[in-house]
């Protein structure tokens, strides 16, 4: 893909944003034009959203997690950016929240999106987790998981990502979840600990809208797009052909392909 | 809605945690059975708002619509279902950082509403038939610090800061014609830690000069020449009674070792704020490991948290992307009797709770992976106990700009000025006693990440932009160290009315010092696009002054004049320390085994010591993934639970961010930063000298492990010591020292910074003092030139060979193996060994050739424990035949330059050509046992679970949501 073809993500930086190069980095690799913006920049309208093709929250602790995870950062979403947001979404623009991205989302209200109602609390085991855990993505028709055939592998480091749904069965019904954590073979996590790290009812890890357009997560897929990245990149059986399960490059893939055509 | 009014709402549900650390847990360490103790976040508002405004802001800002609630806390009453309870509000006291009130009053003004001010704090329930002096235990030794927080029963007034509060107006302090004696009084009461040599050369000074001091001149002089900020010790003309000489044991043995290896990929040792070294041909690193003792024994969250933030803006103050954190902690026995707790220190296992809460919060909060550490149990860290925490940063060689010119502007960047942090400097170099607490409160202060992680992309773009010519952050002394370093040769006027503050009423010396944190200073010749720049990331920015070429520190406020110093007297004026050192006798008794040998029973005990057993669930706390570039984690192996020796970085952005797929294709050869941390505290009660060799090898050997060039490995050292006016005390720093000296040179690895904190020591009640058992962190930072060489953690493959490189035998003298078995057996302490770096370089040699499969080095505990734990993070077995007689000394020693290396048979004269003298001492197994001959034979199960009896398991979760 020429440089001029790559379609461009926008990524915004609110206070205490991090992860945003990992972000930009795994887009870069997927074939996208990654563009770091502060979130003054975009209220004071030097960028907008609607100039992009992607829109991409990293994790972090936008405000600090002042009142909550990515609690203000949602009051942004909602308040001055609503009109920007709307008009990308008519327009069928992919939008992934990572970790306080989603967060962020959950608290604009477009995650679950619809009737939906959900929350991400705090962690079963009241404190911040950093583990590699494995994740089993669901079909649900999504531009981003569309094409996503095999386990993702990747880190959580969140101390707020217990998804509690107000109506579980409505998502399940909806088709929303879109990735669950389970354990190395695949098989459900069951709530178990270290498996579901968070305590998540139904290991629910990620979940789309309605649309499938914007989908949230709280594993950080961004962290595995090479090979070093994978922890047991060497161990025995890490073969040239195996070694890459659980990459995550395919995720971000497949959301630039949703906008390319 | 037209007064103002004070409205206070309590949010739920409330959190009620069960297990030995949550609140119910501790109240029972002091012997009160309470039933359960609930946590309810509360907010105060003071503002003009009506019902429905309340309830909008309640709404939109504090509560989830799934699973949360709010209410007055009016009708906020205990159920009497669950029998009595008493009711306990805490807060933070004024003027404390509260960023969660600032981002609540700026979002909710934004929403249109007029909140004046607010302030978050907790209410909690407090269950059981308990009397009130009971409550009182738990309101003042569970859930709040009286260093940053206030309590009361039932309700708590808000703590909202008063606007029309009168600033002090500046004082003078008379010095002219008094004594020694009453000068030395007048640093006692205003806590200057001046001694009286230095108080006689402030008052001839002004004398002189025909004036008196100001308060903030001689505030500004205690900082400057405080302990903390100019070394004095290590400064200090020695005699020892053996008839040496020291001119500066910084001088003479460490900078003096790097001189004599004189290597070329030293950009800078020992100037500015950190070491910098080359990374590969077009970036440095930046490296600093710092101390923050004091703060976090009186609040160790807060201490902690910015302790982590003073050394990533060490980092930032050479211009350098922060990319990694170290943290070593040092605790007292986590299950001490309280009742055995001196008059004014916390338990230790509320200080260790805090602590780590607060180095994950400033770590997780700014983006940077806290990759490694250790922490040590000791008795003596009870009243004393230590935070190290280092940090490694990444810069384009030579984008440090050092040349500030007469007319830069001068300008603050990031957090305001206030109250706390006032004298940090000054109290973190003189000892703590019963009333620390008391009267240094101010002295510590409550991080705010955020603000740090904007310095960081503010300040980095500002570098690529060319926008400044000088740097430093504002660390202890605040503004008066900041500016008074880089004002040092050119002078500079600053107008404290220009000073940013977090609320009015700071006397101008209070402005001038306080070291809140979160603030570099820089000289700029484009002070507006400067200002430009730091709006666009929300990170307030400020011109104060000018630097003038006068050679003169000139502060004022508004009119009046606050400092005139020449800057010559301020930094060259302090005599000269001249201090005498007694130097220990180090002959040891004979060794004596008290009991037969029960290798099993031996080995389980020493996986479990506090010192050496799993602190996997503490590090799972710590972001250590963030910047996607950890590429050995502290805990590894196949289920992510062994425990690494080294840890590895590959910088963000030293690699191009198209993705490697497959193996194969990691052709190019990707640089690594491995970090290995030493430390030998048990060594250093016998022989502070082979201490030094052996941190100094430890910290080489994992570092190693983690693939680094034994010839591109550069050292840190963080001395913690008690009181050098103690001739033992700086007789053993003395012989640290020379350990140090002598074993860089040793190994040739170079010390490129370092820090040292005295003074750790507890004065008690009836005058006892308790110093600190004597403390040397080495940090070992080396450059691994391809990753994909590094050994695995943890054995990889059943089959394969186990040989053992360096000696079969180690010392027991000083060794974990004592320390479990009741103490000291006799026995010399591991002693120094220079041709430990010849096995350093041939096991490197054998990493590079790609043959190593996995490795571990033997350090705490021995031979047999590196075993257990090599074993045990591979989940496989191992088979091994060490020496015909397995002696406590082959099992158990401890000695300098041993590693356990695993190769595949086809490999053995490969090995053999690099370490001649490596010898095959078992192998690998797939059935899960660990046996050594006929001594010792134990499942990993049964390792396991002396090691790691909960993996994932902890109690850290004190504060986590601070």
């Amino acid at each position: 893909m020429s440089q001029n073809t790559r379609p461009t993500v926008l990524i915004p930086i609110a206070p205490g944003t991090n992860r945003n190069q990992e972000l930009a980095d795994a887009f870069q690799a997927a074939g996208a034009e990654p563009r770091q913006v502060p979130l003054s920049a975009l209220r004071e309208g030097d960028a907008s959203i609607t100039d992009h093709q992607l829109l991409a929250l990293p994790g972090g602790f936008s405000y600090g997690d002042s009142l909550g995870a990515g609690r203000l950062l949602g009051l942004d979403l909602r308040s001055w950016m609503a009109d920007q947001l709307q008009h990308a979404l008519d327009r069928e623009m992919p939008i992934i929240g990572i970790c306080n991205g989603f967060q962020a989302l959950v608290h604009a209200g477009l995650l679950p999106g619809g009737d939906a109602d959900a929350a991400l609390t705090d962690n079963a085991r009241g404190r911040f987790e950093c583990r590699w855990v494995h994740l089993a993505p669901q079909s649900t028709g999504s531009v981003w998981t569309n094409d996503l055939n095999e386990q993702l592998w990747c880190p959580v480091a969140h101390g707020e990502g217990r998804f509690v749904a107000g109506d579980a069965d409505l998502l399940e019904s909806n088709n929303q979840v879109a990735f669950r954590y389970a354990e190395a073979d695949g098989s459900p996590a069951g709530g178990t600990y270290p498996f579901n790290p968070n305590g998540s009812k139904g290991d629910v890890a990620g979940v789309v809208d309605p649309s499938g357009l914007v989908l949230g997560m709280m594993p950080h897929p961004e962290d595995h797009v090479r090979i070093h990245q994978n922890p047991h990149w060497k161990r025995r059986g890490a073969t040239a052909s195996s070694a890459g399960i659980g990459g995550c490059l395919a995720l971000f893939e497949s959301g630039v392909a949703a906008v390319v055509g | 809605m037209d007064s103002v009014q004070d409205v206070a709402v309590v949010l739920g549900p409330g959190r009620a945690p069960v297990g030995p650390e949550a609140p119910a847990g501790k109240a029972a360490l002091f012997g009160i059975a309470a039933d359960r103790i609930v946590e309810y976040r509360l907010v105060h508002l003071r503002g003009r708002l009506d019902d429905g405004q309340i309830e909008s802001l309640a709404q939109n800002l504090l509560v989830d619509r799934v699973g949360q609630w709010w209410m007055r806390r009016e009708e906020h009453l205990p159920p009497t279902r669950l029998g009595r309870a008493a009711v306990v509000e805490t807060g933070l006291r004024p003027g404390v950082t509260d960023r969660e009130g600032a981002e609540l009053v700026r979002s909710a003004r934004e929403q249109g509403l007029d909140l004046e001010s607010a302030t978050i704090g907790r209410r909690w329930f407090i269950y059981g038939p308990l009397r009130p002096d009971q409550i009182e235990t738990i309101a003042n030794r569970v859930l709040h610090n009286e260093v940053i927080e206030r309590w009361a029963l039932d309700e708590l007034a808000p703590a909202h800061t008063d606007p029309s509060a009168e600033a002090p107006a500046t004082g003078h302090i008379p010095v002219a014609g008094l004594g020694r004696d009453e000068l030395a009084a007048i640093s006692t009461n205003r806590r200057l830690g001046l001694s009286a040599d230095e108080m006689v050369a402030i008052r001839d000074w002004f004398e002189a000069s025909n004036r008196e001091p100001t308060d903030a001149e001689l505030e500004t002089l205690a900082q400057t020449w405080s302990e903390h900020c100019s070394h004095k010790t290590f400064r200090a003309y020695i005699t020892t009674d053996d008839g040496h000489e020291i001119d500066g044991l910084l001088k003479t043995f460490l900078r003096g070792a790097t001189d004599k290896i004189d290597v070329d990929w030293i950009e800078s040792a020992f100037v500015d704020n950190a070491g910098i070294v080359h990374f590969d041909e077009t970036h440095d690193l930046a490296l600093k490991a710092e101390t923050h003792n004091h703060p976090s024994a009186l609040e160790p969250f807060g201490g902690a948290n910015t302790g982590v933030g003073g050394v990533v803006r060490d980092i930032l103050g050479v211009s350098a992307k922060p990319i990694a954190i170290t943290d070593v902690l040092c605790f007292g026995p986590q299950d001490l009797d309280p009742a055995e707790l001196p008059d004014g220190v916390l338990h230790p296992r509320r200080i260790r709770s805090g602590v780590i809460a607060g180095i994950g919060d400033y770590g997780n909060k700014i983006g940077v992976p806290t990759v490694a550490g250790a922490i040590i149990h000791d008795p003596s860290y009870t009243t004393t106990p230590l935070v190290f925490a280092g940090c490694i940063g990444l810069l384009p060689r030579g984008s440090n700009p050092t040349d500030a010119k007469a007319g830069d502007a001068i300008v603050v960047l990031g957090g305001r000025v206030g109250r706390d942090g006032v004298g940090g400097a000054t109290f973190s170099s003189q000892s703590m006693n019963t009333s620390t607490a008391d009267v240094a409160g101010s002295a510590v202060q409550i991080g705010d990440p955020v603000v740090e992680k904007g310095l960081i992309d503010v300040v980095l773009e500002a570098r690529e932009q060319g926008l400044y010519t000088a740097i430093t952050d504002c660390g202890a002394g605040g503004l008066s160290s900041a500016v008074g370093e880089m004002a040092e040769v050119l002078g500079a006027t600053v107008d404290l009315a220009l000073v940013p503050r977090k609320y009015p009423g700071l006397a101008p010396w209070e402005t001038w010092l306080s070291e809140a944190q979160e603030r570099m200073v820089v000289a700029t010749d484009q002070p507006e696009e400067l200002l430009a720049l730091a709006r666009r990331w929300q990170v307030e920015a400020t011109t104060i002054g000018r630097f003038t070429g006068d050679g003169h520190l000139v502060v004022v406020d508004g009119d009046e004049i606050v400092v005139d110093l020449p800057t010559s007297f301020l930094h060259d004026g302090r005599p000269r320390l001249y201090l005498d050192a007694t130097m220990a006798k180090t002959d040891r008794p004979q060794r004596v085994e008290t009991a037969e040998l029960d290798g099993n029973a031996a080995l389980k005990a020493l996986l479990a010591h506090p010192s050496i057993r799993s602190n996997e669930a503490v590090v799972r706390t710590f972001d250590h993934e963030v910047q996607g570039g950890t590429v050995v984690r502290p805990y590894d192996g196949i289920n992510g639970d062994g425990p690494a020796d080294g840890t590895v970085v590959v910088p963000q952005g030293t690699v191009s961010p198209v993705p490697a797929v497959t193996n194969d294709e990691v052709a190019t050869p990707i640089r690594g930063v491995a970090i290995g941390i030493g430390s030998a505290i048990l060594v250093g009660r016998l022989d502070p000298e082979a201490m030094a060799w052996a941190a100094v090898d430890e910290a080489i050997r994992n570092a190693v492990v983690a693939g680094a060039d034994p010839d591109r490995i550069s050292l840190l050292d963080n001395f913690a010591w008690g009181s050098p006016n103690d001739p033992v005390a700086l007789g053993g720093l003395v012989a640290a020292c020379q350990g140090c000296h002598d074993a860089a040179l040793a190994h040739r690895a170079p010390f490129v910074s370092g820090k040292d904190s005295l003074f750790n020591e507890f004065v008690d009640a009836d005058g006892q003092r308790d110093p600190v058992t004597p403390t040397l962190i080495i940090t070992a930072v080396g450059i691994v030139p391809n990753i994909k060489s590094i050994p695995a953690v943890g054995l990889m493959e059943a089959g394969n060979d186990v040989w053992l490189i360096g000696p079969d035998a180690g010392a027991l003298g000083g060794s974990y193996f004592d320390e479990t078995m009741g103490g000291d057996h006799g026995g010399p302490p591991p002693q120094p060994d220079a041709s430990a770096a010849d096995r350093h370089r041939g096991v490197h040699a054998a990493i590079a050739a790609g043959i190593v499969q996995s490795a571990h080095d033997i350090s705490d505990g021995g031979l047999a424990t590196a075993a257990a734990e090599w074993a045990y993070a591979g989940r496989l077995g191992m088979t091994l035949a060490v020496a015909e007689h397995h002696s406590t000394d082959v099992l158990f020693g401890e000695g300098p330059g041993r590693y356990l290396v695993e190769i595949a048979p086809g490999h053995t004269d490969a090995l053999l050509e690099l370490l001649p003298d490596a010898r095959r001492i078992g192998w690998t197994t797939e059935e899960q046992r660990l046996r050594i001959g006929t001594t010792l034979d134990l499942s990993l199960d049964e390792i396991g679970a002396a090691f790691n009896p909960v993996p994932g398991d902890d109690e850290d979760d004190e504060r986590a949501n601070l």
